[in-house]
């Protein structure tokens, strides 16, 4: 694995930002005469000669909102940082930030004021499925760029969209692969909430499960989604005693349901349990000695041990204070800034047609991020590595498995569908 | 002739100069004031106003409090947005499904055919028929249900609200058939006119408002009858009505189905103009927020309501758009100031204040024709009702 090491990173951005105060303006408008305003931006972007306007669309309000903190606190953070290192083509950044309110047409309405009205040049934000479809016809209308973080379920690819976080296949078949094998895994019980991406992550375990592992699926429930009554399912998981229960259950549900399960007496000493829904920000909620010993699996971890991530840690908690954690997703939306300048630096340009080329090359990489190196797959996903976190009781992951290459986004899956 | 029209349906001299302003307001000024953006915004605003319109005759005037109008706006929404999905679902921009020409969601949920319910679907004329007729046919049966074993007050309040609880709860649930929680996303044409572009998204919002104006008249037509008499009688004092040997509970099916089909309405416009109809527009809060903005504009005001369901909005947008992390609390300052201060909505500020300046004292006695009995009578009664209304708070 290629890292920085944190001394060479710390070393070069000070050394940056030494450079950018000793120069003071001088530097900044060199490195822009040298792109100029007119050649970078020909489709009329809010760029002017010293910066660069883009948007973050986030539920700050509203029942996401919990969720989606985390992930607009850590995009700010990519952009402020990058500022502090010369900004993009000797631009600032500059951001506005909407609010989605948790609220599918208001998701609509932001990202059409800020593509419209304001002209951003790209836009990070939207954590549901369901906020990214009720966005996606505007992005593809007026033709912006969406960096989107959340693992979710696949079936998407459009022009207009990075998927920073995993698609279904990524996480779910390395997890699947490491209970059979790990645990000796035979028989499967998959319990969702009722909506996409849950659906359409069970349709792929089960016939992974089936077809490829020889395994058994003894059990699928759905619940909908906010339900918080699962003694039905948990007596029929006691019935079933299968060796591994499948979990995709989101939002205030999820409490619910690690919260019943271990009344019901059902813990890591006598279950297995893998969940594609827990990460850090949701064991706040779920209380760690509820969940100790279960298994997430994600392609991030708060725990993990490289120099990058230390970095990231150390200055998402001097930003945002001593107590705040960092989940996949958190991760994930600190990739989108990083991942646009990358492509804009690539491009020599602000034009969303050629970010576009220049991300379907396949060339666009990150040393630096914090899950450690990442590059953008021509179907605009990200290579990833997929790693499994046992939960402790302090709410912090120990990464038990980590897969040994990067495995490819593959948001159409043959045979899966 | 003109007469009768100006009386019956625009509310004599002063309610003719009101709708004229609002007008003005909606058809003249926003157009020339507001960039697209902004006049598209104010488009999905005025889809809300039919809902708040339905709820002056329902709740202002027949006393009847409904927090499931999302209900029948989202029935007109997913009846407009199941036709638009259908065409938007042709072979050939499907066909990387496994089954082409099905919508995309039902692809996603192993659905191979088409269900039944959609196909009819597929024609214009049945959907714009289904908008009018499936939200009257349901809610005539709700009426029925509840109005003829004589259920009122908070119990209709509460069963409405539960209904839009279970349809929620249905569309999410049944996602292959319904879209899901995702709602129905990426709406293209209509009868192969794109309802995305500039000039679509002008003439959409000209559309919307002259029905909106449209739908105020009829309802003040309604209103000014003896049938709007009847229910203001019936508010104040059901058993009075009941006991002169009219059938109360037909007057409310009635009124009710009219303020279903008018929400409805609403709710296409809806589709047409964001492009999309998703499950979160027919919920608690949705239904909520519309009896909001009717309590805001004044529930016993026609026009009103649609001031208010604008100011509400704005502020919404704007608030949020400047205050992204605080803005509901400004929100619920706005909320409690109306409440405090003007019990009657927008539509008493203008009562209480403005129609009795001093100088419109002096110019108007020139141009004053006979006040119309339907203005006198609203105004006596909103104002008499200020004590019931306060009761009626507490309670709820």
């Amino acid at each position: 694995m290629k890292y920085f090491s944190r001394r060479k990173f710390l070393g070069k951005t000070s050394n940056l930002i030494g450079a950018m105060l000793a120069a003071g303006l001088i530097s900044t408008s060199v490195m822009a005469t040298e792109f100029p305003t007119a050649e970078v931006n020909t489709t009329g972007l809010a760029v002017t000669d010293d910066t660069v306007t883009v948007g973050i669309l986030h539920s700050l309000t509203g029942t996401m909102a919990i969720s989606e903190t985390g992930a607009q606190e850590a995009e700010r953070l990519a952009i402020k940082q990058i500022n502090e290192s010369g900004g993009i083509l000797g631009r600032q950044i500059r951001v506005i930030r909407e609010d989605g309110a948790s609220d599918w047409p208001t998701f609509a309405e932001k990202a059409r004021k800020l593509l419209i009205n304001d002209k951003v040049a790209a836009v990070f934000g939207c954590w549901t499925s369901a906020s990214r479809k009720a966005v996606l016809p505007v992005f593809e209308q007026h033709n912006g760029i969406l960096y989107y973080p959340t693992f979710y379920e696949g079936l998407e690819q459009s022009k207009n969209v990075i998927y920073t976080g995993q698609e279904a296949t990524q996480q779910i078949l390395a997890g699947l692969d490491w209970v059979a094998e790990e645990k000796g895994a035979k028989t499967y019980f998959l319990i969702g909430s009722d909506y996409i991406w849950p659906r359409t992550s069970m349709k792929i375990a089960r016939i992974h499960i089936e077809q490829v592992l020889g395994g058994r699926v003894v059990g699928e429930e759905y619940k909908p989604l906010g339900d918080t009554q699962f003694g039905s399912i948990i007596n029929r998981i006691r019935l079933r005693k299968p060796d591994v229960i499948f979990a995709a259950v989101v939002g205030g549900s999820n409490v619910a349901w690690f919260r019943q399960l271990n009344a019901a007496g059902i813990n890591s000493d006598n279950q297995t349990l893998l969940t594609l829904s827990v990460t850090e920000d949701e064991v706040l909620g779920i209380g760690g000695e509820n969940l100790e010993g279960f298994y997430s699996v994600m392609k991030y971890f708060q725990s993990l041990d490289n120099p990058n991530n230390k970095a990231f840690v150390e200055a998402f908690k001097a930003e945002y204070g001593e107590d705040s954690v960092i989940g996949d997703v958190t991760q994930a939306a600190y990739l989108g800034p990083w991942l646009w300048k990358a492509a804009v630096e690539k491009a020599g340009s602000f034009d969303i047609d050629k970010i576009v080329e220049v991300s379907r090359t396949g060339e666009i990489e990150l040393d630096t991020a914090p899950e450690g190196y990442v590059r953008l797959h021509p179907n605009h996903h990200l290579w990833s590595y997929t790693r499994i976190g046992k939960w402790n009781r302090d709410g912090q992951a120990t990464v038990v498995y980590e897969s040994p290459e990067l495995i490819e986004p593959n948001p159409f899956p043959e045979g899966y569908q | 002739m003109m007469n009768f029209f100006i009386e019956r349906f625009l509310g004599g001299k002063q309610g003719a100069v009101a709708i004229g302003i609002l007008a003005l307001l909606i058809l003249v000024i926003f157009p020339l004031a507001l960039d697209l953006f902004r006049l598209n915004l104010v488009g999905k605003y005025l889809t809300f106003a039919f809902a708040a319109v339905g709820l002056v005759l329902l709740w202002g005037y027949g006393g009847i409090l409904s927090l499931g109008q999302g209900v029948f706006f989202g029935l007109g929404g997913y009846a407009m947005a199941m036709f638009l999905k259908l065409e938007a679902s042709d072979p050939e921009s499907t066909a990387i499904q496994t089954t082409p020409g099905i919508p995309d969601f039902m692809d996603w949920n192993q659905l191979y055919e088409l269900p039944w319910f959609w196909v009819p679907f597929e024609s214009f004329t049945f959907t714009l028929l289904a908008i009018l007729v499936l939200p009257a046919l349901f809610a005539y049966i709700i009426g029925v249900a509840m109005f003829k074993r004589r259920v009122g007050g908070v119990y209709f309040a509460i069963i409405t609200q539960v209904i839009a609880v279970i349809l929620t709860v249905l569309i999410v649930g049944q996602q292959g058939f319904t879209g899901g929680i995702n709602g129905i996303t990426d709406l293209r044409t209509l009868n192969g006119w794109d309802i995305r572009t500039d000039s679509a998204k002008y003439i959409l919002y000209f559309i919307n408002a002259l029905l909106l104006l449209a739908v105020i008249m009829i309802s003040r037509f309604v209103l000014t009858s003896k049938f709007g008499r009847l229910l203001l009688a019936m508010k104040d004092k059901e058993d009075r009505v009941r006991f002169s040997g009219y059938d109360v509970s037909n007057f409310k099916i009635f009124i009710f189905c009219l303020s279903a089909v008018i929400s409805a309405i609403g709710g296409a416009m809806f589709t047409l103009q964001v492009g999309f109809m998703s499950p979160s527009l027919l919920g608690v809060v949705p239904s909520i927020e519309m009896v909001i903005f009717a309590a805001v504009g004044g529930r016993m005001s026609l026009i009103g309501v649609v001031y208010g369901t604008l100011l509400i909005n704005f502020g919404k947008t704007g608030f949020s758009e400047t205050f992204p992390e605080l803005w509901l609390f400004f929100m619920g300052g706005l909320f409690i100031a109306v409440v405090m201060f003007f019990p009657n909505g927008l539509a008493g500020i203008y009562n209480k204040y403005v129609s009795k300046l001093a100088f419109l004292q002096r110019y108007l006695p020139a141009i004053k024709l006979p006040k119309s009995k339907a203005d006198t009578q609203s105004n006596a009664s909103s104002s008499a009702s200020t004590s019931d209304n306060a009761a009626e708070g507490a309670k709820s």
